[in-house]
């Protein structure tokens, strides 16, 4: 068995006994004979770190990992900059917790400040919140920023990333409010009918830009028509396309959310990713989760404390607007340290290639055989038909290392490309769905 | 402490001024602003919303805690004073003067008191 | 300390991105200005965070004992095997076939951490200790609605629970019930019994509790809920103190969650991120969120529930935290994981007893794996709040305890010391406290201005909430 702890035999003796115990059964006496388990664990034996080792990463090796990933659907493979995993790696950043204490929290909070700096800086808005799990439950938790008693009504535009839709309906569920889907027309979140669901007791709409297809909506318009019936706008964008695309805030949104991952984190099977919140000045006292503010401490230095607490769980329990404790600091401090080394310059380079890189996919594709869906303009994500069965060329295209555009259920499939994907790796994969559909 | 004379008080601590139309201004009592501390946010009800005596229309926020206020009467805000959302601050400098809401149509009350039972009351609290 | 934004100059940038391939297209609806990151140089950004990094505690820099957060240490293989390209590389809309390692993975948590808590299923959605209450609650409500008892709207929460615990039964749906604790800090029998009733849909209760006590009438409460047709549910923030000993399936409950980054020694990163997983007994399995995975004679295969709750959050959670926690558990095994329990059992009673003669114990009594210390004998006395104790700990390079929790002791400072501590260490902890606390009779004024080596000393948080500047505010001539 493998151990991290640290007394000797003499020093557990000598500690049970000046603490006035017998043994371990004298110490734990007050767990009850009927609750006790009386057997060992029936879990592997525990191993040295070698044993492990081989054993974990025996499984990793089970995984493929794809050279070549053309899917994207809410997960997006992006360079990672070396400085990031660097300093991302840092013990103290790593091991603290949450910076309660905070004089000797400064770097921690500082960081959790700058993070929500360039947050606001990205989408425009007013506020940010320190981070929550992931961008559908910073969707989920935008619905419960914008209802009250009188406007219950969440519509969400059928043209958001389905997971993100699944959570918004699960978290409605749990306050029993229902959510309303805006049919999408053309690929994306239908004007009109938005305008014919339209009432005085719609708390929100919540659409996502670019969208699930990777079109870009008339955000702005959306925001109008909600906003022309006393409803909030939800936002959820993609904070890579924030380097060249309108901001959340220019499209007249109230609060803007998303996935973050895509500033710095690796794929990850899904996760830890990082869901960040931003909003008005209005409404930032309604933003779940820990907040960092600017003070001063008492001979009046800078300094930063976690601020407006009196909203969270821990002191106001079951008034509290959202039970959110621990969130992704450490994906933020990524976010952070990403942006950081990107700059804006590099951001928008980013977001340039990989529209570019996009738009040539698309073409090599279509030539290939596989025409798009929409004929609309969109970011780095487009939907394809697919003239024989997916699985079939899927299949192929696994076989040669690509990891092919997502399946959607209607029978098309969903691409991306990002600045990882090069002008040659396109061109053999369009060979390749040439060969396949030829 | 300050007792003006002409209000009325909760066992909550909350102060009530019945005003000549009828209608009534609730506020928070110099000693509960002395119990809370530093007071940093209020969170009031709309204009139009309902109330109901012994209720909570509201709450007020210190650093680390949160305390509901509840109204003295049941009727309808007719009036929120707003400016207390930018100046929660005034709370601890004016209790007396920083009224939350003004209430309408008023149809019930709490057990209130009169300044003199309150300072009674205040002083059966301190032991 | 300057913040990054401070550092920045115009111009000054890092090269990581090469230059475009492919014709270049651009949307037509641009932003009508850049963000304003900074532009500082790879080693502007190095030499930044390693100054942060000066100014953060972690569990690397010392003695953490906050009480109901588990600080204890976090082994490096694990962040080995979780930065393993293998598990980081992996897209989550892979096909089945071709991420098999991470079905076995998260197939072998189910059993190992199911084993654990006495639990027939479980998911790893939930990314962290709250978010799995709420998913907890929501299979609570799933089970009573798929009965068609749409009566059961209150959840019974004691008062000495995570104010987690009331906000996720409120997120769920709920009607909180708070349940008064007696004197000694266990669930109150009677007024439990009266409590309970035809719309209880279930009890959260932390076991041992808040305080850091057993409750030794488990089963009769757990049993007095189910008696009115209510479920159990088990948060786990404190299972560190029980692993290997005693189970919650087997004290009655229907429903746990565990925190991995704290008895599972996955770091928490400044806050974040954790996993939460909830398990559940077997009749309430078909409501689980997301997917399970089973094992099948051609592979492990992703599973969804029949009358799943839906999902969540994307994907299968923090992945990589259930990598880390499993391979901490695959490295202690039964013997490793009963010896961490033990462990922190011992810690925690050493201190208390070390420390009872100088400090008030809110519960004198054997703790389990921490204890809850009052100091309102100092406030009374020498007007030395717990604030001014666990300030004056900053001083000796130790984080401070738990402050002002649970909320049914007065002047609460609750400790929780973990296994991982040496006994130098708990040595050099007891020395701290014990003079302190000497300092705090002999010139009170001194403690009460502590700290007096940090960075900053006590900040205006009254300043901070009243006029909320949560971001850099840029200096005019750089907007635009």
């Amino acid at each position: 068995m493998g151990s991290y702890l640290s007394h000797t035999p003499a020093q557990e003796q000598e500690m049970l006994r000046e603490a006035g115990y017998r043994d371990y059964d004298h110490l734990f006496e007050e767990v009850p004979e009927a609750v006790r388990l009386g057997r060992p664990l029936r879990i592997p034996a525990g191993g040295s770190e070698l044993e492990v080792r081989r054993r974990v990463e025996a499984m990793a090796a089970k995984n493929r990992i794809f050279p070549h990933i053309f899917r994207g659907a809410g997960a997006y493979r992006h360079y990672i900059p070396a400085i990031v995993r660097q300093v991302t790696s840092k013990e103290e950043f790593v091991t603290a917790y949450t910076p309660y204490q905070a004089e000797i929290s400064q770097g921690n909070l500082q960081a959790i400040f700058e993070y929500q700096t360039m947050i606001c800086e990205l989408t425009g808005m007013e506020a940010a919140n320190a981070s929550v799990y992931d961008g559908a439950t910073a969707a989920a938790e935008a619905v419960f920023m914008c209802r009250d008693r009188k406007k219950t009504r969440v519509l969400v535009s059928a043209a958001v990333n389905p997971q993100t839709i699944e959570t918004i309906r699960t978290y409605c569920h749990g306050r029993d409010a229902a959510v309303e889907l805006v049919p999408a027309k053309d690929g994306a979140t239908d004007p009109e009918a938005l305008l014919g669901m339209l009432d005085g007791s719609v708390a929100c709409l919540v659409a996502q830009q670019p969208n699930y297809w990777g079109i870009v909506e008339d955000a702005a318009a959306l925001c109008q028509a909600v906003h022309g019936a006393g409803g909030k706008a939800v936002l959820s964008v993609n904070p890579i396309s924030l380097g060249l695309l309108e901001t959340p805030a220019e499209a007249g949104a109230d609060i803007a959310v998303g996935e973050g991952q895509p500033l710095g984190m690796p794929l990850s099977f899904g996760g830890p990713y990082l869901g960040f919140m931003a909003c008005t000045k209005e409404m930032m006292r309604k933003l779940p989760g820990r907040i960092v503010g600017q003070t001063v401490d008492a001979e009046g230095k800078r300094g930063f404390v976690l601020t407006l607490q009196a909203r969270e769980q821990h002191i106001r329990r079951e008034k509290a607007g959202s039970n959110i404790c621990s969130n992704q600091a450490l994906c933020a401090l990524t976010a952070s340290v990403y942006l950081s080394a990107m700059g804006p310059q590099g951001l928008r380079q980013a977001a340039e290639l990989c529209c570019s890189k996009a738009h040539y996919l698309q073409k090599a594709l279509a030539e290939a055989g596989l025409a798009p869906v929409y004929d609309r303009e969109f970011f780095h994500e487009f939907a394809t038909r697919c003239p024989v069965e997916p699985e079939k060329l899927l299949r192929r295209l696994e076989e040669a290392g690509y990891l092919g555009g997502l399946p959607l259920p209607d029978g098309s499939l969903l691409w991306c490309a990002t600045e990882m994907n090069t002008k040659e790796e396109m061109d053999d994969l369009a060979g390749l769905v040439k060969e396949v559909l030829g | 402490m300050n007792i003006p004379a002409n209000y009325k008080y909760t066992k909550s601590h909350e102060w009530v001024e019945f005003l000549e139309d009828g209608s009534a201004r609730v506020g928070l009592s110099d000693y509960a602003q002395q119990e809370l501390g530093d007071l940093v946010f209020v969170n009031l009800p709309q204009e139009g919303d309902p109330v109901t005596a012994g209720e909570a229309l509201g709450d007020v926020e210190s650093v680390k805690a949160v305390s509901d206020v509840y109204s003295p009467v049941t009727g309808t805000v007719a009036e929120v004073n707003e400016a207390l959302m930018d100046s929660p601050e005034s709370i601890n400098g004016d209790p007396n003067g920083s009224w939350f809401v003004r209430v309408e149509g008023i149809t019930g009350q709490s057990e209130l008191m009169d300044a003199a039972a309150y300072e009674e009351y205040l002083k059966t609290i301190e032991e | 300390m300057k913040l990054i934004f401070e550092e920045s100059v115009p111009g000054r940038r890092c090269s990581l991105l090469p230059p475009c391939d492919v014709p270049e297209v651009l949307p037509s609806r641009q932003r009508k200005a850049a963000p304003r990151l900074p532009e500082v140089s790879e080693n502007d950004i190095s030499r930044h965070y390693t100054r942060l990094a000066a100014a953060t505690h972690g569990v690397n820099n010392g003695c953490y004992p906050l009480g109901s957060c588990t600080m204890k240490y976090n082994p490096k293989i694990n962040e080995e095997m979780a930065a393993l390209p293998g598990f980081a590389g992996v897209h989550p809309l892979q096909p089945e076939d071709t991420v098999q390692g991470c079905l076995e993975l998260l197939h072998t948590a189910q059993k190992v951490f199911c084993e654990i808590t006495g639990m027939d299923a479980m998911t790893f959605q939930p990314a962290a200790g709250a978010h799995g209450e709420f998913t907890g609650l929501l299979l609570i409500k799933a089970w009573h609605e798929s009965r068609g008892d749409t009566a059961r709207t209150k959840i019974i929460v004691p008062d000495s629970a995570h104010g987690t615990n009331p906000a996720s039964a409120t997120m769920a749906g709920f009607a909180v019930v708070n349940l008064p604790s007696t004197p000694d800090g266990f669930v109150d029998l009677q007024k439990l019994r009266e409590a309970v009733g035809p719309d209880t849909a279930g009890l959260m209760l932390t076991n041992p509790n808040t305080v850091g006590l057993f409750d030794p009438n488990i089963l009769e409460i757990t049993q007095i809920v189910h008696d009115a047709g209510g479920l159990c549910y088990y948060d786990g923030a404190n299972l560190n103190a029980v692993m290997g000993v005693a189970r919650p399936g087997d004290m009655g409950f229907d429903v746990v969650h565990l925190n991995l980054h704290k008895t599972f020694s996955t770091p928490h990163g400044g806050g974040g991120p954790g996993s939460g997983p909830a398990g559940c007994k077997g009749f309430l399995a078909p409501f689980l969120p997301g997917e399970t995975v089973e094992k099948t004679a051609e592979g492990f295969r992703w599973h969804r529930p029949e009358q799943s709750i839906g999902r969540v959050r994307s994907f299968h959670g923090n992945f990589l935290v259930v990598v880390k926690a499993l391979t901490y558990a695959l490295t202690l095994g039964p013997e490793g994981i009963l010896a961490a329990c033990r462990g922190a059992v011992l810690n925690a009673n050493y201190l208390r007893v070390k420390l009872s003669g100088a400090y008030k114990m809110a519960f004198d009594r054997t703790c389990m794996h921490e204890f809850v210390m009052s100091l309102a004998p100092e406030k009374e006395d020498i007007h030395v709040t717990a604030m001014d104790i666990a300030k004056a700990l900053l001083d000796y390079g130790i984080h401070p305890p738990t402050m002002y929790f649970p909320l049914i002791v007065h002047e609460a400072l609750m400790v929780e010391p973990t296994e991982t501590e040496s006994k130098e260490s708990l040595d050099q902890l007891i020395a701290a406290f014990l003079e302190i606390h000497e300092k705090a009779k002999a010139d009170p004024d001194y403690i009460r201005a502590c700290p007096h080596t940090t960075r900053v000393s006590r900040l205006d948080e009254v300043g901070a909430a009243r006029n909320p500047v949560v971001h850099y505010q840029f200096p005019e001539e750089a907007r635009g």
